[in-house]
């Protein structure tokens, strides 16, 4: 494991991002478009070079809406996004009443690539694995003919698979195999920056394990940079560097991995962290838990305050209306609690 | 400790057969368990062990076809469930053995109100009159914790939200205070702050009722915060059986072992490299073999080729079916 050096230059800055989509005021389908959810609100984080940083929270939170922002998939409503230098939530423009990509934006993408949580619905069921991964070689101009062929035979190899796979269709895989074919598409243009969203909650226990072993693997050989947005707290922290945690749109703790494990010091990360299941009777049966009460509060109208204090164990009179900001406690270490001082 | 005389449900043999057109597929192969009174069975497997086939064929709700009739005994009550006539398990199915799935919005009739659902059961099984049923029903919404539960009972699934309903479902099962209750991964839908309040609930309702239940879980960290004992499932059979105690600190079976190894925990001190198991979970259709487990097995020798191992018993409560564990007692 290295230790990314504090001074490194960030390959990733995101300042005070904010995501909205539009909802019907409720009335049904002939309801004017009216509200707005703020799905992701002033979320501030940068990533260096060759650094995990793993984004966790329930559902609902705003992860992966965070992670595709992140990538322009999505067009924040608000704030920067700075990928190398370049102010990549600029590259936009308007055509025809819609936001589409200016060419610069296109030819970054061979820099940001995402693996996706279902690798039964982001494969093509219909493209054997050679077609999947020649069309962003294609896209791009990059190899052509046999050449083009070795590239994908030698990404399958990468991936720990058979490159004779290259003739075979996403249905003949499990589903361990398709995330590793997922996994192929994504590297097939030598990112930097990959945002990987859930990319091992729909496999199998023992397949789990193989999956977060690659991504580590390939981090270290490839030196890429990796946003890893799980529900999974104890998976993330296997190969994240840092972790953010989110409640309804925002952060509201960021610290190094082994940090927010042993010393949480929001109410909702110690909640979290309680909550996950130990594999060990004696601990999981003796430790102490705080079982939240309530639900997550929807993000059409989400509390005033701190969007937490509805299900906080340890709310306050000022939790109710002042919205708390993340704050430096520790050096590394934010938190946005009004009771953490 | 509870004596084998609070036996509620006894397993014996049991197997499921499809016949698919890729052959016959034994989902569930040779599998017995037994529960007690208040106990809980954790049954743990990864997709296509047979966890899931096994709760299913126990109240015969696997359609058949494609499956086989269930081979095999399963006794409850001083009848064998698999022989008994359809009417006679339509009075003890959501009434004595209550089952709660996985998803509660595709288990639950988006066309009826959560309270018509509800009092159904009460109605069928009790001859409760509507009013009586209703406050029952009420009264059982508001001890799984629904807030304001007078109101919502006249809204419809999709007014709650996922772990709403999965209390719903919980209630549901719960009305007629059954005897055993399978639940087939009742929190892997769920958030983990929402899976730690289900569990906490389902096992408080358990200690008031006395209810047995078979936890279906992929996720050895629920099993290690609530199952009594644990049954371990791979290729439609059960390979380890132990109090949790015995499972977790002592697995024999290397499957265990591994399933154990690989998974990424909070409380380890620092990131290691996880110990994945190689390879995949067989084709239930083309099963390798003697052991099933053998292609992925780094102990595996030519006995575990050639035949399907023989039991090793460790003590009276634990055993696990490997050639090459050795039981230290």
């Amino acid at each position: 494991m290295t230790v990314v050096p504090a001074k490194a230059a960030p390959l990733l800055i995101v300042d005070d991002l904010a995501v909205r989509f539009p909802v019907p005021r409720a009335g049904g389908w002939l309801a004017q478009r009216q509200g707005e959810v703020r799905a992701v609100d002033g979320v501030s984080f940068s990533v260096a070079k060759g650094e995990t940083l793993g984004l966790v929270g329930e559902s609902g939170c705003g992860k992966s809406t965070t992670g595709r922002a992140v990538l322009q998939l999505l067009r924040p409503a608000a704030g920067k996004v700075i990928f190398d230098g370049e102010p990549i939530h600029e590259y936009w423009r308007r055509q025809g009443g819609r936001w589409v990509w200016e060419s610069r934006l296109r030819d970054l993408r061979q820099r940001l690539q995402m693996i996706f949580q279902d690798p039964f619905a982001s494969l093509n069921p219909r493209m054997t694995v050679e077609a999947i991964l020649a069309e962003p070689l294609r896209n791009f101009g990059i190899a052509a003919g046999s050449q083009r062929r070795e590239r994908i035979q030698q990404l399958l190899q990468t991936v720990g698979m058979d490159p004779r796979a290259i003739r075979r269709y996403p249905h003949e895989f499990s589903g361990g195999q398709r995330q590793r074919i997922g996994i192929a598409r994504a590297l097939a243009l030598g990112p930097d920056l990959i945002v990987a969203d859930e990319p091992i909650s729909a496999l199998d226990v023992s397949i789990q394990a193989q999956i977060i072993n690659l991504l580590a693997d390939l981090r270290e050989r490839l030196g890429l940079t990796l946003i890893l947005i799980a529900h999974d707290l104890a998976a993330v922290r296997h190969i994240s560097d840092r972790i953010a945690v989110m409640y309804l749109g925002r952060i509201v703790e960021m610290a190094p991995a082994q940090t927010i494990i042993d010393q949480p010091r929001h109410p909702y990360t110690q909640a979290l962290i309680s909550a996950v299941p130990l594999p060990d009777p004696a601990r999981e049966r003796s430790r102490q838990r705080t079982i939240l009460t309530g639900e997550l509060p929807s993000p059409v109208s989400p509390p005033s305050g701190c969007p937490f204090h509805t299900r906080c164990p340890l709310r306050e009179e000022r939790c109710r209306h002042d919205v708390p900001v993340l704050q430096q406690i520790t050096p590394g270490h934010q938190v946005a609690c009004h009771l953490v001082e | 400790m509870a004596t084998t005389t609070d036996t509620v449900l006894e397993v014996c043999d049991l197997r499921t057969h499809f016949h698919t057109d890729d052959g016959l597929v034994k989902a569930v192969d040779g599998v017995s368990f037994s529960v007690r009174r208040g106990e809980t069975l954790g049954l743990v497997g990864e997709s296509g062990s047979g966890k899931s086939v096994a709760c299913l064929s126990a109240l015969r709700l696997v359609p058949t076809p494609p499956a086989a009739h269930p081979s095999g005994v399963i006794r409850f009550a001083g009848k064998d469930l698999l022989t008994l006539p359809e009417r006679d398990l339509e009075r003890l199915r959501g009434n004595r053995l209550a089952m709660i799935f996985q998803d509660p919005l595709t288990a639950l009739n988006p066309y009826l109100s959560v309270g018509r659902q509800l009092t159904e059961v009460l109605e069928v099984h009790e001859g409760a009159t509507p009013a009586a049923a209703r406050r029952a029903a009420i009264e059982m919404l508001t001890r799984v914790g629904i807030p304001a539960a007078g109101q919502r009972i006249d809204q419809y699934p999709h007014q709650f939200s996922g772990g709403m309903r999965q209390r719903v479902m919980i209630a549901m099962a719960l009305l007629c205070g059954p005897e055993v209750l399978f639940a087939d991964e009742p929190t892997t839908a769920l958030d983990v702050t929402i899976q730690a309040q289900i569990l906490d609930l389902i096992g408080e309702l358990q200690a008031s009722l006395g209810t047995a239940v078979v936890l279906v879980t992929h996720d050895l960290g629920v099993v290690a915060g609530t199952a009594d004992r644990v049954a371990v499932m791979y290729a439609g059979r059960i390979v380890e059986e132990g109090t949790t105690a015995e499972v977790f600190a002592n697995p024999l079976h290397p499957y265990t072992q591994g399933l154990l190894a690989s998974m990424p925990r909070i409380d380890t001190p620092s990131r290691q490299r996880l110990a994945a198991i190689p390879g995949l979970p067989p084709d239930l259709g083309q099963l390798p073999s003697g052991c099933p487990f053998h292609p992925r097995c780094q102990q595996a020798g030519d006995r575990c080729r050639q035949a399907y191992p023989e039991v090793v018993i460790a003590s009276p409560t634990h055993r696990a079916a490997c050639w090459e564990t050795e039981a230290v007692s």
